[in-house]
């Protein structure tokens, strides 16, 4: 399992690599600049590397602890892919601890919406995880799962002068469904008196949805009002991200879970770092608070002739 | 170890220098980013935090009726090539916006702007 997952992702990651390329530009519409942010995806297409992203937190049914890597290339200016894929520590209440690769995932995104003027972005993506790629025991899925998106930014640069303190806020968010390709999954078991059971665990679709609200520092500094702030406090950006997953049926409907994940990011010249505390939302989510951290690279930045690029600058 | 090693090369892989630029992003500026000064200033100069190539790099100034009140074209310092500088015509008291189109010397562009207020009497 780990074999296909591994070869799956060095195929795609040699194939995005190996094209030179002619252009340039990164979380960027007008002035504003997006962070890349750790829970939610974001609306842009970039060259960009998150490694690692970790995760750990307590939740009803055991502890679990992520590592995950996310490799994101242009194809064209404002057509991207995505690679991402992650490593769990499960650790539950009844039984043993498991630990393994998740699921390959492989994202489209296409960003077919900029305005400068109004620091506005839209897109369109199209998510595939691939089942069976990861190993089971650690959570992975045997089914693919399809996750159509739009995603959305929006900078409030364009607020009228007597609002200039808000300018420095801006928005991202995502309306995504969760579909997977089997509405169930049957186990076979044997109880003590040597009958077959049959266990049925349902894959219900869901509506996921989430948005960041962010005060960027480095705007404030830079096209509003310079405050002398120091160094490390000019690049920093304090955000909240709301994450909710509703399911929709298989008698899931209305069984609501998500977080909220207040936190912050200081953006580098070549990478950011961000560091989030992950707050259930009701008990169905946790009762613990966990933590997410990351380590987010620019390559367009980075590796700016190379890899940074559109495969084709079309 | 062998891991310790292997994330030593790809931190210096990703880090090193000689290899990456940046976008040119606004550092700092005099007049400073929405700074009220007394005294009209002469010039506006913009701190960058990338070189800029000076041929696709343009600095305006204009009043709050949108008239240029800048003696363009803007050029980049001899001694800093992150800084961007262009003189102005005799200013009076008013709010004026600074608007600036950079190229980074690795060919990314970045915009922006700003204001500064020039206040009334002495």
């Amino acid at each position: 399992m780990a074999s296909r997952y591994l070869t799956a992702a060095l195929a795609a990651t040699l194939a995005l690599c190996a094209w030179p390329a002619l252009a340039s530009a990164h979380g960027l519409a007008g002035k504003r600049f997006f962070p890349s942010t750790l829970t939610i995806d974001d609306p842009f297409v970039a060259d960009e590397l998150s490694l690692p992203t970790f995760l750990h937190i307590k939740q009803p049914d055991g502890q679990v602890t992520s590592i995950a890597g996310e490799f994101s290339k242009r194809i064209f200016p404002d057509l991207g892919l995505t690679l991402a894929g992650d490593w769990n520590l499960l650790d539950p209440a009844n039984g043993k601890t498991e630990s393994g690769f998740g699921n390959l995932e492989m994202t489209l995104k296409y960003q077919f919406f900029t305005s400068a003027v109004h620091e506005a972005i839209l897109s369109v993506a199209f998510g595939w995880e691939a089942g069976g790629t990861g190993r089971k025991k650690a959570g992975a899925e045997s089914f693919d799962v399809f996750k159509p998106a739009i995603l959305f930014g929006k900078g409030m640069g364009d607020l009228p002068e007597a609002l200039r303190w808000l300018r420095p806020f801006a928005v991202t968010g995502i309306v995504e469904g969760v579909v997977p390709t089997r509405s169930g999954n049957k186990t076979f078991t044997l109880n003590d008196d040597g009958d077959l059971e049959v266990e049925i665990e349902k894959n219900p679709n869901v509506f996921h949805w989430g948005f960041a609200v962010m005060y960027s520092l480095p705007y404030l500094q830079s096209f509003v009002k310079d405050m002398g702030l120091p160094a490390v406090i000019n690049r920093l950006i304090p955000l909240v991200e709301i994450d909710i997953n509703n399911p929709l049926d298989r008698g899931f409907a209305g069984k609501t879970a998500g977080t909220v994940n207040p936190g912050i990011i200081w953006a580098g010249k070549y990478f950011q770092l961000g560091l989030e505390a992950v707050v259930p939302i009701n008990e169905r989510t946790g009762k613990n608070v966990g933590i997410r951290g990351q380590i987010h690279f620019f390559l367009d930045d980075l590796f700016p002739t190379t890899i940074g690029r559109p495969l084709f600058n079309w | 170890m062998r891991s310790l090693g292997a994330a030593a090369a790809l931190a210096a892989l990703l880090l090193g220098a000689g290899v990456a630029w940046g976008h040119a992003f606004l550092e700092r500026a005099e007049p400073r980013v929405g700074s009220t000064v007394k005294a009209a200033p002469s010039q506006v100069r913009v701190w960058f935090t990338e070189a800029i190539e000076p041929a696709f790099s343009t600095l305006e100034v204009v009043n709050q009726v949108g008239d240029r009140v800048d003696r363009g074209p803007a050029r980049v310092d001899a001694a800093s090539p992150a800084v961007l500088q262009v003189p102005l015509k005799p200013l009076g008291p008013g709010t004026y916006r600074v608007k600036w189109r950079v190229l980074s010397v690795d060919t990314h562009v970045t915009e922006g702007d700003f204001t500064f207020r020039v206040a009334d009497g002495p």
